[in-house]
């Protein structure tokens, strides 16, 4: 069973298209990275799989329809949303006590053992934490609960680098473990690169690409163009060039490696930068065609 | 908790079956009662601060308690009762009334405080349904706040009795007139009776006060009463009639003479069980076409929270 089954999931406010029938399919055990401009459809995708929108389309997630059946849903799905939630007037005790009483499947150990870690104190109130605080006592509740699929949106957002560090190994140590499925949305590209098993680009409420990492990384190669090559390079048909130190670094969509390393300095794109090349102004829409078919038969395959 | 959260732990399959038991069902909903309290301190503090107010005012009263007892005596025995029961009633109107208030801002903030804040992200994410939810909040105006006041009520008239007892005996007077004519179980029995009355009474207002909570992006107050007015207002000007505001102010205080029978007094008093009139209460249409209504308006906002995120 996927963990997470999407057919022509569709959802729309007025006039405003968020998403325009997408199909998902996320296997049990894999980190998805959800990437896409502002007002890409990332959180109204989110919010239909965690059953806080209805939608159009069909969604199954682990075999429960989410917007009909969420607070069963919520046994085995936790989410950090891009905003610090945890209520302002609670106390970290109370918020202990709550999930421990509401949520079968938290281990309160756990998540006392999480806190330990931190200095944050059992009594103080959530509103005199500090925003990275907040975020460690979210992240401590949701990684002492037992869920099959853990969801954040921008989980990470205005904390600063220490934070966004630990956040991200602490989740990878203590709490992947390739029976859980872990789907994130970031702005801060980068800081998942390594974290990702899979890569998903989605842009007006489409999916723009869709690869597993071990794809990203043999399909898509970045080349710093010696100057005299660059011709040569050009007509090899990048999907992107961008000026680097006065000199051009072309990506290239299943270039001939060999071919290219003779042009110049060969190297792994990161997914910064081929998010630039897909979504990049009209860069998008100037694919040639080939390149969102593609896309979208690798989303099939993906599905298998 | 502890112990109990453990053992549903182990199993971690998908077909839990642990999950459907009662036991698994109430808690959910004793965890969302419990938070509301501690979000909502409110609803014990100010009931509390009000009996503490009719305490220290009642003890002054106690200076020259005795002289005026011996006063009172000469009277008749309606007007010796009315005069002895007087701050004992006051103080059980006034924490009664404290807790309306209390319930009617409650429930105008309950489902629209979470939106403001965003925390209903936070109540999303865990496994508690709107249902569950929402009558957990229901449950504050209609049996914590009644049980907080008979509580309350009870304690606070007991220090009083005690007070008067050992002032009067203090000056060699016996208490047993106070003991005669305010009878503190008596009156507890008719307290809880009124309230459960009273309680059911404004189950719609509560109900109507929720769905508005739970439905308006913001001046929640203004979206509660301004209808109201608005209704009132063209009723009196195009018909010059006065219909709808009779409905509203039956619905706010009209329980009494369906509930209790004054037995033709000008003042209502209630002085003897048998005034209480349970019978012809349930035998009143108002009150199941209330009740009617407070199931409406709480369907409606449960199914509301659905659609809800944050504003």
């Amino acid at each position: 069973m996927a963990c997470i089954e999407a057919r022509g999931l569709r959802k729309t406010f007025g006039p405003t298209i968020a998403l325009e029938g997408i199909d998902l399919r996320v296997e049990e055990g894999r980190i998805l990275g959800l990437i896409g401009p502002n007002g890409a459809g990332k959180t109204t995708a989110l919010n239909a799989i965690l059953g806080l929108t209805a939608y159009e389309g069909e969604l199954q997630v682990l075999g429960r329809d989410p917007w009909t059946a969420r607070d069963q849903l919520m046994r085995d799905v936790s989410f950090i949303a891009d905003v610090a939630v945890v209520p302002r007037w609670m106390r970290v005790t109370q918020a202990l006590d709550y999930v421990a009483g509401v949520h079968p499947r938290f281990d309160r150990a756990k998540a006392e053992g999480f806190l330990a870690k931190t200095a944050i104190m059992r009594t103080s109130r959530v509103r005199e934490l500090s925003k990275g605080m907040v975020a460690q006592l979210h992240l401590a509740l949701v990684m002492a609960i037992d869920a099959k699929l853990l969801v954040l949106d921008e989980p990470t957002l205005g904390l600063d680098i220490l934070y966004r560090k630990q956040f991200y190994e602490s989740l990878l140590n203590d709490y992947f473990d390739r029976s859980r499925t872990i789907v994130v949305t970031t702005h801060q590209v980068e800081e998942i690169q390594d974290v990702l098993t899979d890569l998903m680009f989605i842009n007006r409420g489409r999916i723009v690409l869709s690869c597993t990492m071990e794809e990203f990384e043999a399909r898509y190669l970045e080349v710093m163009v010696k100057p005299e090559h660059l011709a040569a390079a050009q007509a090899l048909k990048p999907i992107h060039e961008r000026p680097v130190f006065g000199r051009s670094v072309l990506l290239f969509d299943r270039g001939d490696r060999e071919q290219l390393a003779a042009l110049g300095e060969v190297r792994r794109p990161s997914i910064a930068d081929l998010f630039v090349a897909v979504m990049g102004s009209k860069a998008g829409e100037a694919q040639p065609p080939s390149h969102k078919a593609t896309a979208h038969q690798e989303g099939a395959a993906m599905a298998k | 908790m502890t112990t109990q959260s453990k053992t549903t732990l182990e199993p971690a399959g998908i077909n839990d079956p642990g999950y459907s038991t009662p036991v698994a069902a109430t808690r959910p909903f004793y965890w969302s009662v419990r938070r509301e309290l501690w979000e909502n301190r409110s609803i014990y503090i100010a009931p509390l601060i009000v009996a503490g107010v009719a305490l220290v005012g009642f003890g002054f009263s106690t200076i020259g308690l005795a002289e005026r007892r011996r006063g009172v005596l000469w009277l008749d025995a309606a007007h010796q009762r009315a005069g002895i029961e007087m701050p004992y009633d006051v103080a059980a109107m006034m924490i009664l009334f404290t807790a309306f208030i209390v319930g009617v801002f409650y429930c105008l903030d309950a489902l629209h405080g979470e939106r403001r804040d965003r925390s209903i992200l936070f109540w999303k994410s865990l496994p508690v349904s709107d249902l569950t939810t929402v009558l957990s909040k229901v449950s504050i105006p209609l049996v914590i706040l009644p049980l907080l006041v008979i509580t309350i009520t009870f304690c606070t008239q007991l220090i009083m009795v005690l007070m008067t007892s050992v002032v009067l005996i203090a000056h060699g007077m016996s208490p047993a007139t106070t003991w005669t004519h305010f009878n503190l179980f008596r009156q507890a029995v008719i307290l809880l009776y009124s309230l459960i009355a009273l309680s059911l009474w404004h189950a719609p207002v509560y109900g109507w006060l929720l769905l508005v909570s739970g439905w308006v992006r913001r001046a929640t107050f203004l979206w509660a009463v301004l209808p109201f007015f608005a209704i009132g207002i063209f009723e009196k000007i195009a018909f010059n009639t006065t219909y709808f505001g009779s409905f509203v102010k039956d619905r706010l205080m009209g329980f009494a003479p369906h509930a209790f029978d004054f037995q033709g007094h000008n003042r209502p008093t209630i002085e003897s069980l048998p005034q209480l009139t349970p019978g012809t209460y349930l035998s009143t249409p108002g009150f199941w076409l209330g009740l009617v209504f407070a199931a409406a308006f709480i369907a409606a906002a449960v199914r509301l929270r659905r659609y809800r995120g944050p504003i």
